[in-house]
């Protein structure tokens, strides 16, 4: 039982990084129904930014992270700037091709930079309470709490803020907004904004609970939050979450009763299997198509 | 005043001969460049290369381009094919690795094909983005298989695959591919794929079985891209699963858009350029995968449907779609004399 409790955290941990990471593939999908690939890249420019601002420039963890945040966010509105905005009334792949180049470009400049992995001091000295024989670490704690506030205040933007109307809007009808006074071009960048900023605060924890980070790991956990949003509904925020949530607890519990180099294969069949039973995810509504 | 006949015109009326003649030249050329060692092994070795590039790309543009879904999983189809054949030439008929070779990559193609078609059973129940991710699970899982089975060499790949991959093999396959690939696409059933591109619903409606153009689509899809892994793995003789990932399948996808969707001359073009541009960046050693992303940035900016776009060389297109030749004019008739 115990054991099981003990795993259980650690599904919570994951998870909510996943469901951090997921959230910013959904804002960007569910306004403007576009795959946001470097996003994996951007929660790894997160870990590297927290890694150079904790233990090279010695800031306190608050700064730290309030600096990957911010970094990271203002990193994704220079891409939808760049690459993505010129490219709004291209077909949808022409944008998909230049989101793989950004990804590309994010890890190779930081393979540059740190050709090897490096290894993240912890930017605060975690303690262990001990519940019942499950050890609880503080770092834990931190990182489920930050991850579901940040969370739920997402969900509060996008279900009741006029910036979240705007953006649901976005997602119905693009052309028609500008009409009605709707500034597109803004709503779209505070969208990246916010899912970057996410994005890089999942990197910050992630660097802190797994602390071995390498430019190519934005890739693999990039995916697999994207698969995360997807089994819970893309462009749906409560959706991201769960899947992100599913997605961790469905890892760990393979890497706790199976050898774990079938984590990948289990997990991935897993959801393979959910998206044939549920073809648009969890949480998702089918979109009834118009010829 | 003589018109100038264009280019589709010309090819038009003289399309049997010089379609041969460049076939026989491309075998002379295959042949002979190794034969008498007319550009040194680096430059064969980078034509190998775009050979099996332009292999990919199109197989990966019947689905991605013709068919405008969004496969990210053919990197695994590629791993299926190159480990069998690898398996066939240096495991299971080691006695004459050379005789065996165009079977084994044929039965790589096949074996590809039979995963392609689960794939396609599976995944053809839903579309656009989901399918993305089961392709990508797949490849995921894929992956994770070969890890995992010892006799394949587990994590550390299959060694000592005997070098047979030379271009006149190489330069048969891409033909025979295009050849399939264009007669499958002007095919009434390739009319097909891109209606489903095109509207789906509408197909549906004009009678066109679109489950199963998907799936043969698919499938014909795997299986060159499973030819084109065999042909792989027995050019550099080591293959490991992390060959095959998600960077791999990135590869494929760039060449095809970088080319133009539905195009084959674009899909030769797209995968000659940049195999061509990855080679020539090699000096700037690890600035190399920083600018070639650059580079297609700039060329999506500015040409955001790729090189060819949605548009086809004429040499691929039916002798029915090009413009007629216009008709000898009649001499011009004199003005009358008052």
């Amino acid at each position: 039982m115990t054991y099981f409790l003990q795993q259980s955290l650690n599904a919570l941990q994951l998870g909510s990084i996943y469901a951090l990471i997921a959230l910013g593939y959904t804002l960007v999908y569910g306004v403007l129904r576009l795959i946001n690939f470097a996003h994996g890249d951007l929660f790894m420019v997160g870990a590297f930014l927290s890694l150079v601002a904790g233990s090279l420039l010695g800031l306190p963890a608050g700064v730290v992270f309030v600096l990957a945040v911010l970094g990271t966010a203002v990193l994704a509105v220079l891409i939808e700037r760049v690459a993505y905005r010129p490219l709004r009334d291209a077909p949808r792949v022409s944008a998909v091709i230049t989101a793989l180049a950004c990804g590309l470009i994010l890890e190779h400049v930081v393979l540059l930079i740190s050709p090897y992995p490096q290894h993240v001091p912890p930017l605060f000295r975690v303690t262990n309470f001990s519940l019942g024989g499950v050890v609880i670490s503080s770092l834990q704690i931190l990182i489920v709490g930050i991850a579901l506030v940040l969370m739920c205040g997402l969900d509060w933007i996008f279900r009741r803020s006029l910036l979240g109307i705007a953006m649901r809007a976005i997602a119905k009808d693009m052309k028609t907004l500008p009409l009605i006074g709707v500034p597109v071009n803004r709503v779209v960048a505070a969208a990246f904004l916010l899912g970057g900023g996410l994005g890089g605060a999942a990197g910050m924890m992630y660097g802190q609970a797994y602390p071995v980070i390498e430019p190519y790991m934005g890739i693999m956990v990039g995916w697999k939050a994207f698969i995360a949003a997807v089994v819970g509904g893309i462009g749906n925020i409560r959706g991201a979450m769960l899947g992100g949530y599913i997605l961790g607890t469905v890892e760990i519990a393979v890497v706790a009763f199976f050898p774990s180099t079938y984590r990948d294969f289990v997990a991935f069949t897993l959801l393979v299997v959910l998206l044939i039973v549920r073809p648009t995810g969890l949480l998702g509504v089918e979109e009834v198509q118009k010829v | 005043m003589m018109r100038v006949p264009s280019a589709a015109i010309l090819w038009r009326r003289h399309r049997t001969p010089t379609l041969a003649g460049l076939i026989l030249l491309g075998a002379m050329l295959s042949f002979g460049i190794p034969r008498f060692g007319l550009i040194n092994e680096y430059w064969q070795f980078i034509l190998i290369t775009i050979g099996i590039n332009v292999i990919l790309a199109l197989a990966l543009n019947l689905v991605n381009g013709f068919m405008g879904e969004f496969s990210v999983g053919h990197a695994g189809f590629m791993a299926a094919g190159a480990y069998i054949a690898a398996m066939g030439t240096s495991r299971w008929f080691p006695a004459d690795p050379a005789l065996v070779f165009p079977f084994a990559v044929i039965l790589g193609g096949l074996g590809a094909s039979v995963l392609g078609l689960v794939i396609a059973i599976l995944a053809f129940k839903t579309s656009g983005d989901y399918l993305a991710i089961v392709t990508l699970a797949f490849l995921m899982i894929v992956k994770s298989v070969l890890e995992n089975i010892d006799a394949v060499g587990g994590p550390r790949g299959l060694l000592g695959i005997v070098p047979l991959t030379t271009l006149p093999w190489v330069c048969g396959w891409v033909l025979l591919s295009i050849w399939v690939i264009r007669n499958l696409v002007y095919s009434r059933f390739g009319r097909g794929i891109m209606a489903v591109r095109e509207d789906v619903v509408a197909a549906n409606l004009v009678g066109v079985h679109t489950r199963e153009v998907k799936i043969l689509a698919f499938v014909v899809s795997a299986f060159f891209t499973g030819v084109a892994g065999g042909l792989f793995a027995h050019l550099l003789q080591f293959i490991n699963p992390r060959m095959f990932d998600i960077i791999k399948s990135t590869e494929m996808l760039v060449m095809v858009y970088l080319g133009g969707m539905g195009s084959i001359a674009g899909s030769i073009l797209g995968a000659s350029v940049f195999t061509v541009m990855m080679e020539l960046l090699r000096p700037l050693a690890a600035w190399r995968m920083v600018v070639m992303p650059l580079i297609l940035v700039l060329l999506m900016l500015f040409r955001p449907r790729g090189i060819m776009g949605l548009t086809e060389l004429a040499c691929f297109k039916p002798r029915e779609e090009l413009p007629t030749p216009p008709a000898a004019l009649p001499p011009a008739a004199l003005p009358p004399v008052p």
